[in-house]
């Protein structure tokens, strides 16, 4: 998948994040117990935790420019032609 | 008396950090709350995490578990997974790169300058205090209980207790009063540098003592599989978001009994009031309107003073990744501890006696079912989960820069005599809260879900301000008001955060407030005249 459709991509994967949060099915259920232990309630949102450290990892990589860097240099020089330093 | 020295020892290693931060100090108000704007992306993973990641997440989150089960996890750990990382990524690098470019030293600086307005500080500035205040109060009431959990029967003959739980316990003045005590010597020895470093140690302990602690204590238990059996026979609510018949007929029971206390109670009105019991289970919009809480990242004065001090927008990639994982690993063992802790059975006995406060329940659960050097190195690791000093350091910049040099002039003091002018503030401000949490102790969980909405409110203000040029600085005024007033109503309503379960209309109170504050921001600004275009340009140009 290249950058660009990525980036248009991303914005849809955090609000399917946000809707996916809401996981009202699960409300009354205990089983399947996760690894023999773990309430399904609790896993599901345990994965909700991996999911959006993918989508994030997914935003920086699409959405990420050079332009959002400031250098030590273009900060001084900034505030020199405002008369700051 | 082995967990003990163990504490004092991990103590003495947070001032050893301090006070080896102190030597890399350049005495300048830069380096002092910004390190100089060096911090490369790990230690501003750690700093970042640590500082969303406090005594409100571990000691609450396991107290908060106990009581209303696994759902508490959704409630503030996956919803925190997805929106901080949306703050970080959208809030705090085009906060670093503003911030960068105009030698932004605090939030207020940046209002003042994107909103055209001196007085905007001497509005914000007493609203962020009062709200840092009962986040303050969590850090020192969870980090208090944690000690007091640790050094249960302990000391038996110089902290007699007729309770049980508290028995032979260093009493809460006093541990409250070392925790505060530490915490202060390392921020006023290192700054800000000072902070990351023991914010960068600190985490790496609790998330790798955590997940050990969590495979010890279940062994204990019998197996993963053995403790949730037990939780699932006894309290089985506990392990879903519905309530259970039979929690529910001891809920309606435990609340006749609370009433008829109460009554006696009112008639005399001797020692504090009876507690009000607690409702298992999660309605769903309740669950829905708690996603709006970690939208507090975006406006807590403390997490804006760390985004300024990331070395390059590239240090924030690995946050905005890598928070959600921290926060899974933090989280689920302290969830799942706090659930099993209530039902835990070893030789017929609770592993949590009746009557330990909610805050109490990960370390009296550690104490009591691992040795004692694993006992104490959890408890010192719990100790780590403290944001105390980076909001006495951000409170001390505030005051310093917002009040004292703005109104006072810069030329009027040196480098070193402002940073004294913060150190002392802070010492002020420390007295206070230490005073405010000996009395009455509220539960860690439901004081911080306040401090969180309230700075939650003004979430939609810092995004405006980034992203919405036609908001405007009556706007601003409006909403700031408008949060501000709608969060003091319904927080004195809840009896100041002592309400249990308190809702409005079924949502958790952030729900309304961001929705006033959001209305006023909105509709005054539109009726208001536009922001000048030099302002503009200076925000919103390329």
């Amino acid at each position: 998948m290249n950058r660009t459709t990525l980036k248009k991509l991303v914005p849809f994967l955090i609000i399917a994040l946000l809707i996916l949060h809401q996981d009202f099915w699960w409300w009354d259920s205990i089983n399947p117990l996760i690894f023999g232990f773990m309430p399904i309630g609790l896993a599901y949102h345990a994965g909700i935790s991996i999911a959006a450290a993918f989508v994030w990892w997914l935003a920086t990589k699409s959405w990420w420019t050079e332009e959002m860097e400031v250098s030590d240099a273009e900060a001084a020089a900034r505030r020199q032609q405002r008369g700051e330093l | 008396m082995i967990a003990m020295w163990i504490i004092i020892g991990y103590l003495v290693v947070l001032l050893g950090l301090g006070f080896a931060s102190n030597r890399v100090f350049r005495g300048t108000t830069v380096d002092y709350f910004l390190a100089s704007r060096g911090i490369g992306p790990f230690m501003l993973l750690m700093s970042l995490f640590g500082t969303t990641m406090t005594a409100f997440a571990v000691v609450g989150s396991s107290g908060e578990a106990s009581q209303r089960g696994i759902g508490v996890y959704g409630l503030m750990a996956s919803s925190s997974a997805i929106v901080h990382a949306l703050c970080f990524f959208f809030v705090g690098m085009k906060l670093w790169s503003l911030g960068k470019r105009h030698g932004y030293l605090t939030q207020i600086e940046f209002f003042r300058d994107r909103f055209d307005s001196e007085r905007i500080g001497l509005v914000l500035f007493p609203i962020f205090v009062m709200m840092l205040i009962p986040y303050l109060i969590t850090g020192v009431l969870g980090l208090g209980a944690c000690i007091t959990g640790a050094t249960r029967g302990a000391f038996p003959n110089a902290f007699p207790s007729e309770n049980l739980a508290l028995h032979g316990a260093v009493p809460a003045w006093l541990s409250q009063g070392i925790i505060v005590g530490v915490v202060l010597i390392y921020v006023f020895a290192g700054g800000v540098r000072g902070t990351m470093w023991v914010n960068t140690f600190q985490n790496a302990l609790f998330m790798t003592l955590g997940i050990v602690t969590m495979f010890v204590i279940a062994d204990r238990l019998g197996g993963f599989d053995n403790a949730t059996r037990m939780v699932r026979e006894n309290k089985p609510s506990l392990l879903k978001r519905t309530v259970d018949e039979k929690d529910l007929a001891r809920y309606n029971t435990a609340l006749e009994i609370h009433e008829t206390k109460l009554e006696a109670w009112n008639e005399k009105k001797i020692g504090p009031p009876p507690k009000h019991p607690s409702k298992p289970g999660i309605g769903q919009l309740e669950f829905l309107t708690y996603l709006l809480i970690p939208l507090s990242v975006a406006t807590f004065p403390h997490l804006f003073q760390y985004y300024l001090t990331a070395k390059s927008a590239k240090s924030f990639k690995l946050s905005v990744v890598g928070h959600p994982l921290c926060i899974m690993v933090t989280w689920l063992p302290c969830v799942l501890l706090g659930v099993w802790a209530t039902s835990a059975m070893v030789d017929g006995k609770p592993i949590v006696p009746p009557g330990v406060d909610p805050n109490a329940t990960l370390a009296v659960a550690v104490k009591n079912l691992t040795g004692p050097v694993l006992g104490g190195l959890m408890a010192a690791s719990i100790l780590a989960t403290n944001s105390l000093d980076a909001q006495f350091l951000v409170m001390g910049n505030m005051f310093t820069n917002d009040i004292v040099v703005r109104f006072m002039g810069k030329d009027r003091f040196t480098d070193r005599q402002l940073v004294g002018i913060a150190r002392a503030f802070v010492v002020g401000v420390v007295v206070v809260t230490y005073f405010i949490s000996l009395t009455e102790p509220r539960a860690v969980f439901r004081l911080g879900v306040w401090c969180f909405a309230g700075f939650a409110a003004l979430a939609p203000l810092t995004f405006a301000a980034l992203y919405w040029k036609r908001c405007t600085k009556w706007g601003a005024y409006a909403s700031i008001l408008a949060a501000g007033i709608s969060w003091f109503a319904l927080f004195y309503d809840s009896g100041y955060g002592a309400a249990e379960g308190y809702l409005v209309a079924g949502m958790n109170p952030v729900a309304p407030i961001v929705f006033t504050s959001t209305a006023a921001l909105i509709l005054v600004s539109l009726l208001s005249r536009p922001p000048r275009p030099e302002t503009l340009q200076r925000f919103f140009a390329r």
